[in-house]
């Protein structure tokens, strides 16, 4: 299988950051039963620094934090990866069709995401979720609309790179419609450079919804979610207390993992040699 | 006396699949003084290697794993990077195959060539300029004075690779690389620099290692010819009796090459018109016009060859005829019916009957297709055929283009160039078309691969009497192949008719200059036209 030779061939780094996604992959689906306590329990005092009962400690309420942290992987990373893929499918599709059809659909398309791309995206997200109100579909469809057009720009770029071979213009010439060509000629050649910004992307959708959460306007409360725990327990810091750096360590923790893996494909993708 | 250049069991391998294996296999190459080698071969054969090996650089990849390469007395294989930048550009020069690639675009030609003198410490700019002056009118380019003040996108390809020559000789070095220097250039063209490349070594007594694919063009240039095939030497001899007797089987195929014709049928002109141009004129940008009052018309099951060399139109008018670019004037009828002028106005019928070709299979199928899905696509499309019934069908399919039925699973990356444009092929019989538009189909391959293709191309013609319209600017396969010939020039038809009418004399003055621009095997076939043509233009 060319993904396990793939694999052989990885340097170090890569390795380290497939390790750090396998942890949290692992630590997001087994989070309930691999924990002691359960995510909104209080279990014990505040505060209570790292002992056999609590691997980590408890948090500004008396809850474990440990519990909350792994609660944290799964709540953070199953809302980032939706989001990513909602971002994708909507920028990429909508690239593709710019870039193919050219012209004024791509005119009308790239000032749309233009005007869209103008807005500072946190003062654009605090601006929507204090009318919507910050529940989890709005969260993700917010981020996800201003992502897209990252994603748009960079889909098109590259479906237009795609686009002047030879063999679309062969498949062009044989009558095939646009559904054909974006799906069967552009998206297979356009896999390297996407797949790899959905890494970038997922971890930016991350570091944004950590961001609005210790902004108070990402996930809510009793949920964990590494962000709000940052903010929650961020005020301990001028008393000597540092749990607030386990739940900031873990998205460093993930964010590197995750570019790690990334530099790795566009390695690969870029086909430069060794 | 001892030889210039003395190299001796060069091996020198590539880092392939995770290991390091022989591409060049213990080749012993030597050089005197004022010697002209010819290193021919076809792709992978290994002339570029050695040709750079010969200064001691290989490409990213690869490595110079034994032998010795003595230049003048000097050790080059495991030389300091010292001693070997001493060498480079200064006593021995590259003149690279892509003249256009080479070159910097943001600097001026003038100071691209004094850039090798001022950097080697030999004068400074002021006597490089004189020098170059010099060089250019030697080498009979334009205006020699101001031509090194332009950008090279400012000069033609072949003023361009002109300008190479130069610039390799501004050190005056003992020994020239020159690595297919005139293969990306149009016919005509080609005479000019071999003229001044021929002349210019003469002149300085200049060594030089000249490497091609294109036996006649060696004919010209070489004392010595050198025949590789895969990383070994097949021949090896003086340029004359090699080309006058060859002694390997190897050798004798490449001598023979384009010697293939097809049969001309008895019964011609009952045949009925496939495809008419009329009147057509077209331009991309409105002002300029590309294509001037086309006139063609393409009969049943037989082949027009249209040729011309760059800038001529000939691809134009084959986009004209696909739909892809729409003429301001003209029609273009096929079966008797006028089709639209647009693409995406013509119906998926007339779409099926005419079928293109392209020139480099590597771009012309989709990397991340099998096969199965570039030949089976055209079937499921056109005819509805899919399951068992196309799996028969793709396998008839690689079976007339002469390749084993296991390809079918594979990806174009693992099929060499011959085998992709096979495939290419087989996309376009799959559509069951009348017409086929062949744009430059042999053009990118090996002489002996696009020998076999265009005998592929002929047996097909014969079996199933699809017509084809051949664009090419290479009058051996027009010599070969084709019933018709069309003779374009800056968008305007010089000359068309029959074959035997158009190659025989009386010519049209352009067809003159291109039949009489391809070199042939006798070595003496350059210095004969250049002094005919030089007594033409004086007694004018």
């Amino acid at each position: 299988m060319a993904f396990l030779k793939l694999l052989r061939q990885s340097p170090l780094s890569a390795r380290i950051g497939l390790a750090i996604i396998f942890i949290n992959i692992a630590a997001a689906i087994f989070a309930p039963v691999i924990t002691p306590y359960t995510e909104t329990e209080i279990v014990g005092d505040v505060w209570i620094p790292i002992s056999s009962d609590h691997l980590l400690g408890t948090d500004h309420l008396g809850r474990d934090l440990l519990t909350r942290l792994l609660y944290g992987a799964r709540n953070t990373i199953a809302i980032a990866f939706i989001t990513t893929m909602l971002s994708f499918f909507v920028g990429s599709i909508c690239g593709f069709f710019a870039a193919t059809l050219g012209g004024w659909t791509d005119m009308a398309l790239s000032r749309f995401i233009d005007i869209l791309m103008a807005f500072p995206t946190l003062i654009f997200a605090l601006m929507v979720l204090s009318v919507t109100g910050a529940s989890i579909p709005a969260l993700i469809v917010v981020i996800a609309l201003l992502d897209s057009t990252r994603v748009y720009r960079l889909s098109r770029a590259v479906a237009m790179d795609i686009e002047v071979m030879e063999f679309v213009e062969a498949a062009r010439l044989r009558g095939e419609k646009i559904w054909w060509l974006m799906r069967h000629e552009i998206l297979p050649n356009a896999m390297p450079p996407l797949v790899a910004e959905f890494g970038l992307r997922f971890c930016f959708v991350f570091l944004f919804i950590a961001a609005l959460s210790f902004l108070g306007l990402g996930i809510q409360p009793p949920l964990a979610d590494w962000g709000g725990m940052v903010r929650e327990n961020g005020g301990a810091i001028t008393f000597g207390i540092f749990t607030a750096l386990y739940p900031a360590g873990a998205i460093a923790f993930l964010t590197v993992g995750v570019n790690l893996i990334v530099d790795w494909f566009l390695h690969i993708a870029s086909g430069l040699k060794d | 006396m001892d030889k210039l250049l003395n190299i001796k069991d060069l091996v020198i391998e590539a880092f392939i699949d995770e290991k390091w294996t022989p591409v060049v296999h213990g080749i012993d190459v030597t050089l005197d003084r004022g010697e002209v080698v010819g290193l021919i071969g076809e792709s992978g054969a290994g002339k570029s290697t050695i040709g750079l090996a010969a200064m001691g650089y290989t490409r990213g990849g690869c490595r110079i794993a034994s032998g010795s390469i003595v230049f003048d007395g000097i050790e080059l294989f495991d030389a300091s990077a010292e001693t070997k930048r001493k060498v480079r550009g200064t006593r021995i020069a590259y003149v690279a195959q892509s003249a256009a690639a080479s070159f910097n675009p943001a600097h001026r030609l003038i100071n691209q060539y004094a850039e090798a003198s001022i950097q080697h410490g030999l004068m400074k700019f002021a006597e490089a300029e004189e020098k170059a002056i010099d060089i250019y009118r030697r080498l009979l380019l334009p205006d020699p004075e101001r031509i090194g003040y332009r950008y090279p996108h400012q000069v033609s390809g072949g003023q361009l690779q002109r300008a190479m020559v130069a610039m390799a000789m501004a050190c005056q070095p003992d020994i020239i690389v020159f690595d297919e220097p005139t293969t990306a250039l149009d016919v005509t063209t080609q005479i000019e620099v071999l003229a001044a490349i021929k002349y210019i070594t003469e002149e300085f007594n200049m060594a030089a290692l000249y490497i091609t694919h294109d036996l006649a063009v060696v004919a010209q240039m070489a004392d010595r010819i050198m025949v590789l095939r895969y990383g070994n030497l097949v021949e090896e001899g003086n340029a004359r009796e090699l080309l006058a007797n060859p002694k390997e089987e190897y050798t004798r195929q490449l001598i023979a090459v384009r010697t293939f014709r097809k049969q001309t049928d008895i019964d011609d002109d009952d045949r009925s018109v496939i495809l008419e141009v009329e009147n057509v004129s077209a331009s991309y940008t409105g002002k300029e016009n590309v294509l001037e009052d086309i006139d063609l018309k393409i009969k049943r099951g037989k082949t027009i060859a249209l040729v011309g060399e760059s800038g001529s139109g000939k691809s134009t008018l084959a986009r004209v005829i696909t739909g892809l670019l729409p003429p301001f004037q003209g029609r273009v009828i096929f079966e008797g019916e006028e089709l639209p002028p647009a693409l995406k106005s013509r119906d998926r019928e007339s779409l099926r009957q005419m079928q293109m070709i392209y020139q480099m299979p590597d771009t012309a199928v989709n990397p991340r297709h099998k096969i199965r899905k570039i030949i089976g696509r055209p079937l499921s499309f056109y005819f509805g055929i899919t399951g068992k019934k196309q799996e028969d069908k793709i396998l008839e399919l690689l079976d007339m283009i002469e390749l084993p039925a296991k390809y079918i699973e594979r990806y174009p990356a693992e099929l060499s160039g011959g085998e992709k444009q096979r495939v290419c092929i087989a996309r376009a019989l799959a559509a069951d078309p009348s017409l086929i538009i062949c744009d430059e189909v042999t053009s990118a391959l090996d002489q002996l691969v696009a020998e076999e293709i265009l005998k592929l191309l002929q047996r097909l013609q014969d079996e199933l009497g699809v017509s084809y319209l051949f664009i090419t600017h290479d009058l051996a396969t027009v010599k070969a192949i084709s019933d018709e010939i069309v003779v374009m020039l800056q968008g305007k038809i010089v000359e068309q008719g029959e074959r035997q009418e158009i190659l025989t004399p009386p010519h049209h003055e352009y067809t003159e200059l291109l039949l009489s621009s391809v070199p042939e095997m006798d070595p003496d076939w350059l210095d004969n036209l250049l002094e005919e043509r030089l007594a033409a233009a004086a007694s004018q």
